[in-house]
């Protein structure tokens, strides 16, 4: 029997599992090798669990999805979560920064129809994950292997340094040291293949903190270059803003501005 | 007899939805579109961000048409600034990156979203057993237009090119070779897209909204226009609040969007399509009226066909673009930033995309309102849904359901853009 894959949503942009449509050279011949038993966007029919493997996309945001992501645990061999909102809470988290409330009421005229939670928050803060896929969005060749890895059975090999490495390995020019462009590449995980530089721009760190992220000392460089304690808190306050190292380093030039 | 027919979770839409209909006897008393994906309050956290970090973030709203919340909020920010980039060499290759959204948009919801509704499948997969080559042609022009994003934006979800005043660099012309090769493919299967499609079966049905669209003269509007409606509404972008407005309604995290004076609308395919016919390339008018839809086409189920007609139009617009291409040096215009507000709209894939922000002296955004496209279409939809089921009271619940989710699916809606968006229950009381 062929493995059973899911592939479920919270609160998201639906970019992340696009990306299992955007696989055009291997998407039919993953239809032939996993039963898609689970995936809305893309199909009507629905195949109960268990599930051999769930690819989870989004963060919890409503009471809801905090007890949705429990059931979806419970019928699933193995859960990866998949891009920034899973794995960090996405950009939706600027609101753990913020009054929910307030913010209700500048978006919506009656607020008391919105039902949500304080915070967003990854799904490991719920449940316990099997692997996180990071990225907003996610690589599409890593989701591949991912999956591959999953139903063989093995890690996958995925790695956790930073991008740099990956403009090295492409030979790109630093784009801070040659150009003094402000760049989050010395503390962001690797993944998109150093897009941003290879565009003559400063990597904007949607792949969340790498494995040992000194953002204390990145910072010191970023404001030789001309970033305030402001511009820092915005900086790491994106895509990742609740993921620890970039969060603590918001917080701590949040301090320095507010003193 | 009272009857309910609900959805609790729509499939082959972007986002979170639910469908609820309430029948008493043949009559329909109720219809809602539910929008019951999680807000995430995007115009609330881009108040303290820097004017030049809104391509970057609006992109988050929508993983399908980032592009679209890319161009309306760059050209917001440029009125905002006091500039307007409407011709030349940056606007050309906006247009260019925009076509390569239409192409995957379009493609993934023609082949895969709807055609399994006209054909009786489940999904894409299921239907690539029996009609292999249609998910395959499909696969080909997605593949087309996400190559020419990557080309010129840097990746398909979420481009990482496009700023304020243009972009970060301009690809070079032996860069869109290899996008140029595929979307010569792609534009011949989109001609064999029109005219499958074309072959569909479609229920009888005309609808009457009133249609919105951005217009350019003589040209198919895309990347920016005039709002244009079939009632007459003729104004510049800044002037929308003029004539329509927004209200919350309960069971919607979506707000509902209308015309002031009258009431629902429709933007999106069948709006440009009606308002902008004449101005398809000469291949698309004649692939149109060959497959029986032009240059009028009310009928929201054939919304499959003009939407492969747009395919083949993006295909022969980015052509175009590729061959006349001049990189533009600089690759954008410098922006300083003022005080004071700006606007901006687009032609998402499923309609218009419009963009209000407040700035200050330094650039901090100071207010943000985005109206994107399926909270416009919302009013219209739940019309067409209450439509379809007065006609088809007689048929099963099962078939009346599925009836109803292809009646939504017309509209290809987009339910994480428009939530700040859907479950089918239908309640036969």
């Amino acid at each position: 029997m062929k493995p059973k894959l899911a592939v479920w949503k919270f609160a998201s942009c639906d970019g992340c599992q696009l990306n299992v449509l955007n696989l055009e050279d291997e998407l039919l011949a993953l239809a032939g090798a996993v039963d898609i038993a689970y995936f809305l966007e893309a199909s009507s029919a629905t195949v109960d669990g268990p599930y051999d493997l769930s690819l989870v996309e989004g963060s919890i945001t409503t009471p809801g999805d905090a007890e949705r992501i429990q059931e979806v645990r419970r019928v699933s061999n193995a859960v990866v979560t998949i891009g920034a909102c899973a794995t960090a809470g996405g950009i939706q988290a600027l609101r753990n920064f913020g009054d929910v409330r307030e913010f209700s009421e500048v978006v919506y005229a009656s607020p008391d129809y919105i039902a949500t939670l304080d915070t967003s928050t990854p799904i490991a803060a719920h449940i316990a994950v099997d692997f996180e896929l990071r990225g907003c969005p996610i690589d599409k060749g890593q989701l591949l292997e991912v999956v591959s890895a999953f139903l063989a059975q093995r890690r996958p090999r995925v790695r956790a340094h930073s991008v740099c490495i990956e403009c090295k390995r492409r030979g790109t020019v630093c784009v801070m040291v040659a150009h003094g462009t402000p760049c989050l590449g010395p503390v962001t995980h690797a993944g998109c293949g150093a897009l941003c530089p290879s565009f003559d721009r400063g990597c904007y760190g949607c792949f969340g903190p790498m494995e040992t992220p000194d953002t204390a000392a990145l910072s010191v460089r970023l404001q030789e270059l001309g970033h305030t304690d402001r511009d820092l808190v915005r900086v790491y306050r994106t895509f990742n803003a609740a993921a620890e190292p970039f969060q603590i380093a918001s917080e701590a030039h949040e301090a320095n501005a507010e003193s | 007899m009272k009857r309910t027919l609900r959805v609790d979770a729509l499939a082959r839409v972007e986002g979170e939805g639910a469908m609820y209909v309430r029948l008493d006897g043949d009559e329909v008393a109720d219809v809602q579109l539910r929008i019951y994906e999680p807000p995430r309050f995007f115009e609330a956290f881009l108040r303290g961000r820097a004017f030049t970090e809104v391509p970057d973030i609006t992109a988050r709203i929508c993983g399908i048409c980032p592009v679209a919340y890319q161009t309306s909020s760059v050209r917001a920010m440029e009125d905002a600034c006091g500039i307007a980039i409407d011709d030349g060499p940056i606007r050309a290759l906006r247009r260019l990156l925009y076509c390569g959204e239409w192409l995957e948009s379009h493609a993934l919801h023609v082949h895969m979203l709807h055609a399994p509704d006209f054909l009786g499948y489940d999904s894409a997969i299921a239907m690539a057993a029996d009609h292999r080559e249609v998910v395959e042609r499909g696969l080909l022009i997605k593949k087309a237009g996400n190559t020419l994003m990557e080309v010129v934006g840097g990746r398909a979800v979420h481009p990482v090119n496009v700023r304020v005043g243009g972009f970060y660099r301009a690809p070079t012309r032996a860069e869109l070779r290899p996008a140029a090769e595929l979307l010569e493919r792609a534009r011949s299967a989109a001609l064999e897209t029109v005219r499958f499609t074309a072959g569909l079966p479609f229920p009888d049905v005309e609808l009457d909204h009133e249609l919105v669209a951005l217009a350019v003269d003589g040209e198919y509007p895309i990347d920016r226009g005039r709002i244009v409606s079939s009632a007459g509404v003729d104004i510049g972008v800044g002037e929308f609040d003029a004539v329509f407005e927004e209200h919350p309604v309960k069971h919607s995290n979506a707000l509902h969007a209308r015309v002031r004076e009258r009431g629902s609308y429709l933007t999106g395919p069948l709006a440009r399509f009606n308002l902008a016919f004449g101005a398809l390339s000469p291949a698309a008018r004649e692939a149109a009226l060959e497959a029986g839809v032009g240059p009028v086409c009310r009928n929201p189920f054939q919304s499959i066909v003009v939407r492969a007609v747009e395919i083949l139009y993006a295909c022969e617009e980015a052509l175009r673009l590729i061959a006349e291409y001049e990189p533009p040096d600089p690759p954008a215009i410098a922006i300083e930033p003022r005080r004071g507000a700006g606007c901006g709209a687009s032609e998402a894939p499923r309609g218009m995309c419009w963009h209000r922000y407040e700035i200050d002296d330094d650039g901090t955004i100071l207010a943000a309102r985005i109206v994107p496209p399926t909270s416009q279409n919302q009013l219209a939809i739940e019309q067409d849904l209450r439509r379809v089921v007065a006609r088809h009271a007689a048929l099963d619940d099962d078939a009346l359901r599925a009836r109803c989710e292809q009646a939504i699916r017309n509209h290809d809606p987009c339910i994480s853009c428009a939530t700040h968006f859907l479950t089918l229950d239908v309640d036969r009381t």
